[in-house]
């Protein structure tokens, strides 16, 4: 099979989709630049219209608000946030229209949008552009969250979310765009709610998702040279979470950490954690350890920024995974 | 009534605008009646918004569309759903929070939904299907039909960003939107002048280069005249239209009440707009075209019948079962329930393709 970046995996899934699918369309800024999205929108508008690619006013409030009014009515809108931070512009569209239409409905109306914000950090880019907000719609019942870490996973997550008939997030980090992964060149699926083991051990479960799965494999790498086996999750949708396999894992090795790039307080890892905790308790032979940015905003300075974002580099998944390790067995 | 018309109009159609006030105006006089019980013995306890004295914008706006053009309301949008066409023992039966309610009990008044005459969905945040109805345009617009969205709001709404937001992207591309502002001066408790500076919202239209008509919101056959050319506007693609409708809320925010705690403001401003009634205003004009008293007795006959068994029909009806709590979070459950939001339901329809 033949390998393709993270960044060309999402753009052949837009055009797999607009291609076969004449409800597809794409909204959001910069769709026509390739200063805002990377690569992963390149010359779709020439390829399929700009009817169909449109770039939008700088309203990400009307544009996801009317992403929902044309999925209402039928469509399967992608609307694009090229920048996370910005999406927080669009709350009520999000929280309060999509993810409750269902519920408020009976089920009678479905909301089938994706909503596509990118984590877009690094580079002193600072405090305003770089936040992983997942955690904020993963408080929210109602909508789906896909986060993928590899391009196999980018393009079908993205395949899936569109074809869903429910509200999805769907979520894609830069700082992924150029890892390339073994990826069909047909249109495929990865089905939402379904996690994978990447890395198969016995002494210690990594739970991860997008870049921190990503890391968490390079760290399994490091902790084996170090005689540590560690086994990689990655929760690939997260929201709703594959809940028994990462229970299966852990009732497996006894030890877990679990790694997330947003903020530690409230954020995914948190919730995981108590789950594992309550539900995989018998199991457990040392405390649930999380992985995940400080409280900070993002700083900017060269020294700062390097500080803050090792929080969720591989050495620091190692440092922790050999910590819970070192927690003797409880007799 | 606004000149012009009395000559362009059927006593059928006149007729079918009365009659739909009337609907409009019965069903929430009796709504109110229920909401004015004594708490512990209330059946209606969701809040509930009334429309009385704004029926004449529901009614001329709604009287121009077509089964397939979309209607897209707030919390007070009893009217909207009403003029549409929705069916009164849904509505009714919903506000009593049963299963066989428009929204089988899961949303209430603030909540309508009437996918066969093109309600999607009236939701109570502030502005918030303002966008939603430029995206129904929209939709239209990328599969070239000629379906018009029309989003209903009050004057409190054209604070919110929303408004601006979707004005100008319906604006800019040219889609079939019509702005409905119900101007009844206030939001809520606060009039108008203290929200804004001056008393011309209609200006925002030519602040986006589109049409804005302002217009007597209680003239049902001014709105029904300027609603035809804004529907015929867009179906043509000629753009979204701007309309403020200056009308007046008769009761309070929400809830029955007349709101006259408000202060001597209030009952001077009753004193002048309850004469202004757009009901008895529209029967005033129809008497002088020949329409017989007699007539007009029937009408309110057979509405006032119809509005009983709707509130008997809600009372017979059965509240959905507590079993059903974790059903229809998601259209298509997934399978693996989490705490994290997984609990699944029976699953629904699914997207409505290619209209409705």
């Amino acid at each position: 099979m033949r390998a393709i970046s993270y960044v060309d995996a999402i753009r052949e899934a837009h055009a797999q989709l607009l291609a076969t699918d004449d409800r597809v369309f794409v909204f959001g800024q910069g769709l026509w630049s390739p200063w805002y999205v990377g690569a992963s929108m390149k010359d779709l508008d020439k390829e399929f219209g700009r009817e169909r690619i449109i770039d939008s006013p700088v309203s990400e409030n009307a544009t996801t608000g009317a992403a929902i009014g044309a999925a209402l009515c039928g469509m399967r809108p992608i609307v694009v946030h090229p920048r996370m931070d910005f999406m927080v512009l669009a709350m009520d569209p999000i929280v309060n229209q999509a993810a409750n239409w269902s519920y408020m409905f009976a089920g009678e109306q479905s909301c089938p949008v994706v909503i596509r914000p990118i984590i877009n950090r690094g580079g002193e880019q600072a405090a305003q552009h770089s936040q992983a907000l997942q955690s904020w719609f993963f408080h929210v019942p109602g909508v789906k969250i896909v986060m993928p870490s590899t391009a196999y996973d980018a393009k079908g997550l993205l395949v899936s979310a569109t074809r869903d008939d429910d509200p999805v997030v769907y979520i894609d980090d830069r700082w992924l765009y150029e890892e390339t992964d073994p990826t069909p060149e047909e249109i495929y699926e990865v089905p939402i709610g379904e996690g994978a083991i990447r890395r198969e051990g016995i002494d210690v479960t990594i739970v991860g998702y997008s870049y921190t799965a990503a890391q968490s494999v390079k760290a399994a790498a490091m902790l084996s040279e170090r005689g540590i086996d560690a086994e990689v999750v990655d929760l690939r949708t997260v929201k709703p979470w594959d809940k028994e396999l990462v229970l299966e894992s852990v009732r497996k090795t006894g030890r877990c950490v679990v790694t997330d790039s947003g903020w530690m307080t409230g954020g995914v890892a948190a919730e995981i954690a108590a789950v594992v905790g309550t539900e995989a308790f018998e199991s457990l032979v040392a405390p649930i350890q999380r992985v995940a940015l400080p409280d900070l905003p993002a700083p900017m300075a060269a020294p700062l920024e390097k500080a803050y974002y090792d929080h969720i580099g591989v050495e620091e998944i190692a440092s922790v995974v050999e910590k819970t390790i070192a927690v003797k067995e409880r007799i | 009534m606004s000149d012009s018309v009395s000559e362009t109009h059927t006593p059928e159609t006149l007729r079918h605008l009365y009659t739909t006030m009337v609907r409009i105006r019965v069903f929430e006089e009796k709504l109110a009646e229920l909401l004015e019980v004594d708490p512990k013995d209330r059946e209606v306890r969701c809040p509930c918004h009334l429309y009385i004295g704004q029926e004449a914008i529901a009614t001329g706006v709604c009287a121009a569309l077509e089964a397939a053009d979309t209607v897209w309301g707030g919390h007070r949008s009893h009217g909207h759903y009403i003029a549409k066409g929705g069916s009164l023992d849904g509505m009714m039966a919903e506000i009593f929070g049963k299963e066989t309610g428009c929204s089988r009990g899961r949303g209430g008044s603030m909540h309508l939904f009437a996918p066969e005459v093109g309600i999607l969905g009236t939701v109570p945040l502030v502005a918030a299907t303002i966008p939603i109805s430029v995206g129904a345009a929209l939709a239209s617009k990328i599969r070239g039909e000629k379906h018009v969205a029309v989003a209903f709001f009050g004057d409190g709404a054209v604070e919110e960003g929303h408004f601006h937001e979707s004005v100008n992207m319906a604006a800019v591309y040219d889609l079939p939107v019509i702005f409905v502002v119900e101007n009844n001066f206030y939001s809520s408790h606060l009039p108008l002048l203290d929200r804004r500076r001056e008393d011309n919202i209609v200006k925002t239209a030519d602040a986006h280069g589109i049409p804005g008509v302002s217009m007597d919101g209680n003239d049902v056959l001014e709105v029904l005249r300027h609603s035809t050319e804004a529907v015929e506007r867009g179906r043509s693609g000629g753009g979204p239209t701007l309309f403020e409708c200056r009308t007046y809320r008769w009761r309070g925010h929400v809830g029955p009440s007349w709101d006259m705690d408000v202060g001597v403001k209030r009952k001077n401003e009753l004193d002048e707009w309850l004469p202004k009634d757009p009901i008895a205003r529209l029967r005033t004009h129809m008497t002088e075209a020949g329409e017989s008293e007699s007539s007009f007795d029937e009408i309110q006959k057979s509405v006032e019948a119809e509005v009983d068994e709707s509130i008997a029909f809600a009372r017979r009806s059965e509240f959905p079962s507590a079993a059903e709590l974790y059903e229809h979070l998601y259209t298509v459950p997934v399978g693996g329930a989490t705490p994290g939001g997984g609990a699944g339901g029976s699953g629904g329809r699914g997207a409505r393709e290619g209209g409705f």
